[in-house]
């Protein structure tokens, strides 16, 4: 029931969206929130904390940009090839990280992901610390033209409802049960007979997908694939953002997404304020707000119910 | 290439490994203990390097208190003031989040970790302060015989080493060694026997955040002190426990040392990978022996 509310708040805002917000920033946002539900599928479903995500969303950053700037692919195949990036990637990653558990398997994501970072940083078309600038965004289908906001803004949109679309699919799958399951009682889970290490390893591929899908828009939107995209601190910013709205919920990415990302344009002013800012809320969602907006609120209701 | 070269090389990796050690050192008992990681490991070595510079040099300017502390009295107050910030993380929030899933401790020390960056990123240049501090019967070279070195970098490879493996002796060969082993190994049997667990807990955290400190301050005179040097610093570090393994006191040690040795070959013989080469070490260790050279997965 709430599930459904939320949806069609979801469905309204973001299509009404260009009309009382300014399109750019509604864009980044959706581009973070499609990577936050999909770190979520992996922390909120499977119980696994990457600390690399970046890699995934900023290497596919890199990867479409260079598509479509030196070869000249099209926004979607641009966009494809990030992803693709991304899912190779993630299929490497997945399978080194799952050999470790809880705290190592973190550990070892963020060393991961600090390869990609350095490569980044070093390789010769990335350039440098500047990131790789002038990404066209080019042509939908050849004839609409993505340097209209609007156009621009609806294809983001789309982008974004498909990848959710696929997340709330595998989450409600008997597969996002399965994940649940090793989530709970991961020893229970391998004794009932399922091959736990495969299901953790396609987990993380979905999720690293998509947040390939997100960081490789990112890149069409903004013209530019930026190195921070890669750095760790922006797979911290994702964990933060799943936090607040609401670990292990379908739209609390998206609120959380949000949330973080209109305080950081708020606060945007503050400089180095702004980190502390964030480091703060983050230490007071651990302590205090583990389940996050939409967990909190799921309960509350949930409770209500049970009260009568 | 000539070998002085290779030498040299050599011997700045194991500057570096030190730090190395040190710090995945501290990890590995806390991690024994609390079983948590601590990503502030990295935030409180450059606090350590911060008290030292501040201390030096800012004290009259910032708080008017005509006082200044030396290199060597930073080595003492830097890490107690870091340790005593880890006590005050442990008491007021870590022992709250023991019964929930390690990944929170995790979580928690993330978020100190930006607000102790972030709050030094507002009164420091991101580029670095260089900490004027050395002090003079340190300064120069010595002749090695094959080469010269910085008598500074020297002393901080000695210091570390002795405190490194005073550390590991206090662990594995004294009495008190023994409770906290005790403790690692059954904390309510340990308990029971009427040792004060909640309060080795708190100590070893204390330490632990103490040691990077430590680290901190003796890095100052070398590298300059910038909000950010503890973050990079740590995501090797993790690099380092994960090749390492954290079962082992001296594993933690030798791990350290050894890869800052290899980072500092990989400068001679093919420098664009300097900075990747652990990180692709431990994908061999992940690919080869997964519990790490010196572990025991808990």
């Amino acid at each position: 029931m709430i599930n459904r509310v939320l949806f069609i708040i979801m469905l309204v805002a973001g299509l009404g969206a260009p009309f009382y917000a300014y399109p750019v920033f509604v864009m980044d946002l959706l581009c973070f929130a499609l990577f936050a539900c999909a770190f979520n599928l992996l922390l909120g479903y499977a119980g696994l904390l990457s600390f690399g995500h970046a890699a995934f969303f900023g290497g596919a950053a890199y990867i479409t940009g260079y598509v479509t700037k030196e070869w000249g692919f099209g926004p979607i195949f641009g966009i494809l090839a990030g992803t693709g990036f991304a899912l190779i990637l993630g299929t490497i990653f997945g399978f080194l990280a799952i050999r470790r558990q809880g705290i190592y398997f973190a550990m070892v994501t963020l060393a991961l992901a600090q390869i990609i970072y350095f490569l980044a940083l070093q390789m010769p078309f990335t350039g440098g610390e500047n990131g790789l600038q002038g990404i066209p965004r080019g042509e939908l289908f050849g004839f609409i033209s993505l340097n209209n906001e609007i156009a621009m803004y609806y294809f983001v949109f789309a982008v974004f409802m498909i990848g959710f679309a696929i997340i709330h699919r595998t989450i409600n799958s008997p597969f996002g049960e399965v994940l649940q399951a090793i989530r709970e009682n991961e020893s229970r889970a391998l004794s009932l007979g399922y091959d736990v290490d495969h299901f953790k390893l396609l987990a993380f591929i979905i999720s690293a997908t998509l947040a390939g899908t997100a960081g490789a828009t990112k890149a069409v939107i903004f013209q530019f694939a930026a190195l921070t995209n890669a750095h760790w601190q922006t797979s911290g910013e994702v964990i933060l953002m799943t936090l607040v709205g609401g670990l292990g919920t379908i739209f609390g990415p998206v609120l959380g997404a949000i949330t973080v990302g209109a305080l950081s344009h708020e606060l945007s002013a503050f400089g180095s304020w702004v980190q502390v800012i964030l480091g703060t809320v983050f230490v007071v969602c651990v302590m205090v707000f583990r389940r996050g907006i939409v967990g909190e609120i799921q309960h509350r209701l949930l409770k209500k119910k049970a009260d009568k | 290439m000539s070998m002085q070269v290779i030498l040299a090389q050599a011997l700045l990796g194991l500057n570096v490994g030190v730090f190395y050690a040190m710090l995945s050192l501290g990890l590995a008992v806390i991690f024994g203990l609390l079983n948590i990681i601590n990503f502030a490991h990295g935030a409180m070595y450059m606090l350590g390097a911060f008290i030292a510079l501040i201390g030096y040099s800012l004290l009259e300017q910032w708080f008017g208190i005509s006082l200044q502390i030396g290199f060597w009295a930073s080595l003492l107050v830097a890490p107690l003031i870091v340790g005593i910030l880890g006590v005050t993380i442990e008491r007021f929030m870590l022992k709250r989040l023991y019964d929930l899933d390690h990944i929170y401790g995790l979580l928690l020390t993330f978020g100190i970790t930006l607000i102790l960056q972030g709050l030094f990123a507002n009164y420091f240049n991101v580029s670095g302060t260089p900490y004027p501090g050395q002090p003079e019967s340190l300064s120069g070279v010595v002749n090695l015989g094959f080469m010269y070195f910085p008598t500074y970098r020297l002393f901080a490879i000695i210091f570390s080493l002795v405190v490194c493996f005073a550390t590991w002796y206090v662990i594995e060969h004294t009495k008190l060694g023994s409770r906290l082993r005790a403790g690692v190994e059954n904390p309510d049997l340990t308990q029971a026997f009427g040792l004060n667990v909640p309060l080795m807990i708190t100590l070893t955290f204390a330490f632990g955040a103490g040691l990077a400190g430590l680290a901190g301050v003796l890095a100052a005179p070398i590298y300059s002190v910038s909000p950010l040097m503890g973050a990079d610093l740590i995501i090797v570090v993790f690099a380092v426990v994960v090749i390492g393994g954290m079962g082992s006191i001296m594993g933690a040690i030798l791990s350290g040392l050894a890869l800052g040795l290899i980072e500092g070959l990989t400068k001679v013989f093919y420098p664009p990978a300097a900075s990747t080469v652990i990180f692709f070490l431990m994908v061999l260790v992940l690919l080869f022996r997964p519990a790490g050279l010196f572990g025991k997965e808990k």
